[in-house]
């Protein structure tokens, strides 16, 4: 008798060098943890997605409809995608998708694809810019913060007690620190641009910054935290090198989160610490982190804990943690034949070509 | 002041510090890592068992056969710059 593998579909392989996709992280994780008795599905939005072309990690991919063309078309999409790979589990881990597949998942588990997520009510109670209400609700300093729907508001913000430097954020992504009404501007043009309306702007809080990982079990319990401060970073902010850190303070701050909205699924809680020592919420990520590679290294496999959650099978136990343990990115160039460009181009899927 | 008041960074920082023999150190909470001396590591070390200023003096005197005004000189030193490292 011949099992069927597990076959797990993994969106976000936008592994690009300045600002990484969680996808490929998430993808290495699991075949860390499973080797060769998984298979996994790359999901992206862009021919070019570096992590589409890894075969040792994906052994197949496909091509998605643009959130930005609505929940019908990429439904659509994965129905077919659904026909051809009978996908046991999906995990999404880009945020401008993240809404649209939320409210998708009853209609994703009639295909027969189970998900892992927060409902819709948990993933708007952790949205950026109602922050400031979960973090009273569960007990967490937070940096104010305003929805703008116009930049007239960085012209006289000094007078109304907001003054620079200030941090001025897209709904789904990005965030730019500005010094002076021009790069506000600036910034909120571009982040309108590329996120929409509202651009957010968050007083700045001077300190470091620490970000944690973790999978709330959708009963209140946060299970395998990781947490990680970054060490170098790219032109965009990310992580270029972090280590791995332990501190019972803010891994209290992600529990309370994680209990007050009794959170399912992965997330990512990102803190400045102050100069006294406290944490400050800045934002909550509903997905894994590009760095979530971390997690292998420090013997608490995320997404590998995610599939058996999700599998309903037992939580594996999990190590203790290992502060000190550190990544490194590197940039790496794959060759690709152009045939398989080509089948991506104009069929939207095809096989990558497996490791050695 | 008393040189009990130095104004060390409070204890627990110093005690759940990773101190390395090449003189690496690790804070496991904030992910932050140093260097110090041969000296510097000895002070370290003894800051993690007592941040009593007379003990400390004592023990550099003992260790490195310097008179008070000295060890108490680097103790001081080293303690000020500990400050700028820990929140």
């Amino acid at each position: 008798m011949t099992d069927k593998l597990l076959t797990v579909a993994i969106t976000g392989m936008n592994a690009l060098p300045d600002n990484p996709g969680p996808g490929l992280a998430v993808a290495r994780c699991l075949r860390e943890a499973y080797g060769d008795g998984i298979r996994i599905v790359g999901l992206g939005y862009d021919a070019l997605d570096p992590g589409l072309y890894l075969g040792e990690y994906c052994d197949s991919v496909y091509l998605l409809s643009y959130p930005l063309n609505g929940s019908e078309l990429l439904l659509e999409r994965l129905a077919e995608i659904q026909a051809l790979e009978k996908i046991d589990l999906l995990i999404p881990c880009l945020d401008a998708e993240l809404p649209l597949m939320v409210a998708l998942a009853e209609k994703l588990a009639e295909l027969g694809i189970k998900t892992f997520m927060p409902n819709a009510d948990q993933f708007e109670r952790r949205a950026k810019s109602r922050l400031a209400e979960l973090a009273e609700a569960s007990g967490i300093a937070h940096p104010e913060l305003k929805a703008l729907a116009n930049p007239h508001f960085f012209r006289e913000c000094e007078k109304e007690g907001w003054p620079y430097p200030l941090v001025v954020k897209g709904v789904f992504y990005d965030a730019k620190i500005v010094a002076n009404p021009e790069q506000a501007a600036a910034a909120f043009h571009s982040i309108a641009s590329e996120w929409g309306l509202p651009v957010l702007v968050q007083r700045f809080v001077a300190g470091e910054e620490y970000n944690l990982a973790g999978i709330g079990d959708g009963q209140g319990v946060l299970l395998g935290e990781v947490m990680m401060k970054k060490r170098a970073v790219t032109s965009k902010g990310k992580a270029w090198a972090g280590v791995a850190t332990a501190d019972g303070q803010l891994a209290e701050v992600a529990r309370k989160l994680v209990a007050e909205l009794k959170w399912k699924g992965p997330l990512e809680v990102e803190v400045m610490r102050d100069a006294k020592g406290d944490y400050q919420l800045i934002e909550i990520n509903p997905r894994f982190p590009a760095w979530i590679y971390l997690s292998h290294g420090v013997g608490r496999n995320l997404p590998a804990l995610l599939l058996e959650l999700a599998m309903g099978r037992p939580a594996p136990a999990m190590a203790a943690p290992r502060p000190g343990t550190m990544f490194i990115r590197h940039a790496l160039e794959t060759i690709v034949p152009l045939s398989l460009f080509e089948n991506l181009m104009m069929q939207g899927q095809c096989i990558p070509e497996a490791k050695g | 002041m008393t040189r009990q008041t130095l104004d060390f960074p409070n204890v627990e920082s110093l005690k759940r510090l990773a101190i390395s023999e090449s003189g690496f150190i690790f804070d496991p909470v904030t992910g932050n890592s140093f260097t110090v001396n041969h000296t510097g590591r000895a002070i370290l070390q003894l800051l993690q068992k007592t941040l009593d200023m007379e003990q400390i003096t004592k023990r550099l005197q003992a260790e490195y056969a310097v008179d008070a005004p000295v060890a108490d000189r680097e103790a001081i030193e080293f303690a000020n710059q500990l400050r700028g490292c820990f929140q």
